[in-house]
């Protein structure tokens, strides 16, 4: 049976506050934990397949044009090599999050340097990869493609672009202005888990174990991509080691493995090596960002542009959303805002780690800054007076919003001082010592989710569905509101996640899994819960269960009375998201030391406060607030993809030159959990978190930069190279 | 990765042969080769593991020095007791570079033949003449950031990315090589590296069978004693610019200043010019910068690396100051 509710008005009954178990929201660690730091869980990769061959992908050097031939007789007389497949359905993109159908498929046509051409199958997985790299292909090479986004005409993307006054005319009469421009680097998901696939096919029924974060999307995308009809499909991917938007559509290792395990009539496994996820699976784009600020005498600003440059592969879809939360952040009644992209020929631009707000926020916010030191206010105290009552450019109620208390809990907790503003006020030895701020803000994405909830005749419980859990803690927070609900330990609660034959979700990305899943869990829970209400003939509001027992004395194992009780959720958000802008908001603030000499950054500390709705385990959404600070600091100082000006191909395509923080860049991190309840947001009034924690983070780090020496840099990240440039003697 | 014969030569004498006879390659701690190897940037038919042949202890010279074996790791010898209390610098420098699990299975010999982590030497699929030799120089007109601002060539402008090297140029160690004929031969560090030249290939003057058994310290000189990396991360990056650096002052004069350069070149570099400036002068800020010009004189940038230059002299003062008054 199958509950459904469609949200179409904000929930404000709080149902789970009144439930009675007590272990929603505790910081309880995660279930899996355990199984994975012991090698226990097993990766997409490390299923045992008796018989499986080994598939490497062979990737072009040349960067646009076409295959004319492939010399496979010289690679198959090789040891071990079994078959050398370059069969059009083969997909020669990752798929965007959400695509829903196959990306870009037929290796003969070379789009960008590094794309999979073919892949060679062997015994071995070295076997493979020495032939791979000897496979002989001729080309025929397009010159001269487009490789410098400044060099192209770019592409305005219509549905961002808002006018709103007259822009032009409020900076021309305001009494404070800010017009500058900032370049962010391109990005890295830089996942620990390279993407990998294992297949095999018994008759016309596929298996795939593969590491992704949307099951339910990248089954479409693999039918789709082999003309199959889904239900011959199963996908797995119970353990993924992180995703970060990697993940979110299927890749090229999937449908190879997939074309491979069926051609040759046994399993089939691809993994691509690190520099092969670098160089073709997803990067975040580069941008260039104009803002614009006009303010009044007291900061409030009468005026807001935010002009973003990104770029993409021709026919690609998705653009760096860079504006997304520049539309309702701050007031300002004259607005101009407009996102562009350039068509290159790198490789494939898609979601990384927060898109959109987590470069777009930096640029925003530090150019808040240099508006509050025009204007001499406090930094904290011009945001304040810039938070709006409504989403200044729709008639849109906010469904909660806790930038003000965020602001002002962060400030006190961290000591901000406000009278510290002047740059270069403190030292320590040859350390300039400064701090700064920012504001963050992140939508809330929401969608329809499925889930199957069994409460078992023995008193425990079943949880199912495909939902992925992507190291974010999925696996605990679901038996923690199934707990909840049902009156039950989470360890008497099995979750069962990562496999197409559950009801289906949307999955892990955007932020969007907790709130959603947690959404049809809660459905199913509820259902449950009236089942059982009926057996005691009371109102399923008037149901309080807790540790195995109703309040009435009665165990639900002798209720039960041998029948499970089994009930599908189906949550769908519903008219709300029209009626609201939904948005998790927060405060970062940090403080950091920079080098008088050599311009190398260093933070010292740093604190994040964030209000996201409920929290449904103070442990993992902390961890994830951990995360998203220390990327953060990585936008901030570290990261930046660099392509080959000559071919376009990605240079520092490892983990040793592509520079995430370290342990050693990360000092110790406060995170405040400012709680709320977002009625409309979803019926467990929580939003999403895994990415809040790096929208604007960056910002505050180079504000601290700014205080602490006085450079006032445009361009992300902050290496000591460009602090000395901008270092005043 | 192509098969490869592997066997495990229990001798100097049997690892210098089947290096030189076999054409088998040496492998020790493996953190730099197997890499290599998995892009195919090395291919070696054969590997002779020399990690059972000895030449792993920490041993006082005669000569009051200390000499290092090769085939002792770098954590050993950064945490062994003397070379903390003798050689800070070099105890520095080793931890300065890659991170815990690298250095517990780097070895010291194979720390100074690490190959560049230039972008282009390392993809299979790009140009470089020192993989490649006539194929060209991707990084020259590419992505160059890296790369090196002194002694560079047409064919080449890759950087030695070791830090280890860095001190012991600094303290005139000097690299104790056995030869496949049976013989022994010493190296000062600071000619052991070579520029690239027309021979970008050869990075240093091993020759065939050749294989280092230790390095050796001089006496202790004291001293202030640095090891300053700058670097875009705080762990596990390669130096931007680094500078080894041993200093003595004496009524407020320089007595002593030798130094080293890593990030700038194909080799530590060490010019006895910079040093020699220093001697006999106060560490003012002026005459910190005369040390930087003659450093620097010949320094040439390829656009992305321009800011090293600057770098280097600003590194050269954040060492100098300090160290200074440290010694003063």
């Amino acid at each position: 049976m199958t509950a459904h509710m469609k949200q179409d008005k904000p929930d404000r009954s709080n149902r789970l506050d009144a439930m009675k178990q007590g272990v929603l929201g505790k910081a309880i660690p995660r279930i899996e934990g355990l199984a994975k730091v012991t090698g226990t869980a097993p990766y997409a990769a490390e299923y045992a397949v008796d018989g499986c061959a080994e598939g490497v992908l062979a990737t072009s050097t040349i960067t646009c044009g076409k295959v004319l031939s492939i010399n496979k007789d010289a690679v198959l007389g090789m040891p071990g090599v079994i078959a050398v497949i370059d069969d059009p359905k083969l997909i020669t993109r990752a798929a965007q999050g959400t695509a829903d159908e196959a990306p870009q498929q037929g290796p003969k046509t070379v789009c960008y340097w590094g794309q999979p051409i073919a892949l060679v199958v062997a015994e071995t997985f070295e076997q493979a990869r020495d032939a791979a790299k000897h496979l002989a292909v001729e080309y025929r090479e397009e010159e001269g493609v487009p490789l410098d986004p400044q060099a192209v005409e770019p592409e305005e993307q219509e549905d961002e672009t808002v006018r709103q006054g007259d822009l032009a005319h409020a900076m021309a009469k305001a009494a404070h202005t800010v017009d500058v421009t900032y370049t962010t680097k391109g990005h890295a998901s830089a996942a620990m888990e390279p993407h990998a696939a294992i297949a095999r096919w018994d008759g016309d029924k596929l298996t795939v174990h593969a590491s992704l974060q949307m099951l339910n999307y990248n089954i479409s995308e693999l039918a789709d991509a082999l003309n199959m009809e889904e239900v011959d499909i199963r996908l797995i991917s119970r353990f993924v080691g992180g995703g970060f938007g990697s993940k979110l559509g299927i890749s090229e290792e999937v449908v190879a493995a997939a074309i491979a395990a069926k051609e040759l009539g046994r399993p089939v496994r691809v993994a691509l090596s690190r520099q092969q996820v670098f160089q073709c699976i997803m990067r975040r784009s580069e941008t260039t960002q104009r803002l614009r600020l006009a303010a009044g005498e007291d900061g409030r600003l009468i005026g807001f542009g935010h002009y973003a440059l990104a770029s993409n592969l021709p026919g690609e879809t998705f653009v760096e959303p860079v504006l997304q939360s520049s539309h309702f952040l701050y007031g300002g009644e004259n607005r101009e805002l407009m996102l562009e992209v350039a068509r290159v020929h790198r490789m494939t631009a898609g979601s990384v780690r927060a898109p959109g707000e987590a470069v777009g926020m930096p640029a925003l916010e530090s150019a808040m800054d240099v508006l509050a030191e025009k204007v001499g206010i406090d930094a904290v105290e011009l945001r304040l007076r810039n938070i709006p009552d409504q989403n200044p450019e729709e008639d849109l109620p906010f469904s909660s919003h806790k930038l003000a208390e965020c602001l002002k809990q962060g400030a006190e907790a961290f000591g901000w001082d406000s009278g510290l503003r002047k740059p270069r006020h403190s030292r320590d030895g040859e350390w300039w010592v400064g701090t700064g701020m920012a504001s963050a803000a992140r939508v809330h994405n929401i969608a329809e989710a499925r889930a199957r909830v069994t409460l078992k005749a023995d008193g425990t419980a079943l949880v199912e569905t495909d939902m992925t859990d992507i190291g974010t803690g999925t696996y605990t927070i679901l038996a923690q509101l199934a707990g909840e609900m049902l009156g039950l330990a989470p360890d008497s609660i099995l979750v069962d996640l990562g496999d197409t034959r559950h009801p289906r979700g949307p999955g892990s990305g955007g932020s969007w899994g907790a709130a959603s899943t947690g959404s049809a869990v809660y459905v199913a829970c509820k259902a449950i819960r009236e089942e059982i209400a009926d057996k005691l003939g009371v109102q399923e509001t008037d149901l309080d269960l807790a540790h195995g027992t109703a309040a009435s004395g009665e165990a639900l194992v002798d209720l039960l009375d041998g029948k499970d009780i089994v009930r599908e959720g189906h949550y769908e958000p519903g008219d709300i998201e029209d009626d609201y802008t939904a948005s998790g908001f927060g405060a970062f603030f940090a403080q950091v030391r920079v080098n008088r000499f050599t311009g190398e950054t260093r933070v010292d500390r740093m604190l994040g406060a964030f209000g996201f709705g409920r929290v449904l385990n103070h442990k993992t959404a902390r961890s994830q607030c951990l995360g998203g600070i220390t990327w953060s600091i990585g936008v901030a100082l570290t990261e930046a993809l660099e392509f080959d000006p000559r071919d376009g191909h990605l240079v520092n395509c490892d983990l040793a030159e592509y520079h995430v923080p370290v342990n050693r860049d990360v000092p110790d991190l406060e995170v405040l959990l400012v709680e709320e309840r977002d009625p409309a947001a979803s019926p467990i009034q929580a939003k999403g978190i895994g990415e809040l924690g790096m929208c604007g983070g960056a910002a505050a780090i180079v504000n601290a930069i700014y205080n602490a020496c006085g450079a006032r840099i445009f361009d992300y990240p902050m290496t000591p190279e460009r602090v000395l440039a901008a270092m005043p003697d | 990765m192509r098969p490869f014969a592997y066997g495990r030569p229990r001798t100097i004498e049997e690892a210098t042969r089947v290096v030189a006879d076999d054409g088998a390659m040496a492998i020790a701690g493996g953190t730099n080769l197997l890499d290599l190897m998995k892009l195919q940037v090395e291919t070696p038919e054969k590997l002779a593991d020399i990690n059972r042949i000895g030449f792993g202890e920490i041993e006082d010279t005669q000569a009051g020095g200390l000499s290092l074996g090769a085939l002792a790791t770098n954590t050993a010898t950064a945490v062994h007791p003397r070379v903390r209390a003798d050689y800070p610098v070099l105890a520095r420098a080793i931890l300065s570079g890659a991170t815990q699990q690298l250095r517990n299975k780097a070895t010291n010999g194979g720390n100074l033949c690490q190959r560049t982590r230039c972008f282009y030497f390392t993809n299979v699929d790009q140009p470089c003449n020192k993989r490649d030799p006539g194929s060209g120089c991707g990084a020259i007109d590419g992505v160059a950031k890296l790369h090196a601002i002194l002694g560079t060539s047409e064919q080449c402008i890759a950087t030695y990315p070791g830090d280890m090297a860095v001190a012991l140029s600094a303290l005139d160690a000097s690299v104790d090589i056995a030869t496949a004929n049976g013989e022994k031969r010493t190296v000062p560090v600071r000619e052991f590296h070579c520029l690239p030249g027309d021979t970008p290939w050869r990075e240093n003057v091993l020759e065939e069978g050749e294989i280092i058994t230790a390095i050796t310290l001089p006496p202790p000189v004291g001293g202030t004693q640095i090891y300053r990396k700058v670097r875009e991360r705080s762990s596990y990056a390669f130096a931007l610019v680094s500078v080894a650096a041993i200093v003595e002052m004496e009524d407020g004069l320089f007595t002593r200043a030798d130094l080293a350069f890593g990030g700038l070149a194909h080799k530590p570099w060490h010019d006895p010019r910079v040093g020699e400036a220093l001697i006999g002068q106060p560490p003012t800020s002026e005459t910190i910068d005369r040390a930087a010009d003659i450093l620097l004189a010949d320094a040439r940038g390829f656009g992305e690396n321009d800011f090293k230059i600057p770098l280097a002299r600003r590194a050269l003062h954040a060492v100098l100051e300090p160290a200074a008054e440290g010694a003063g």
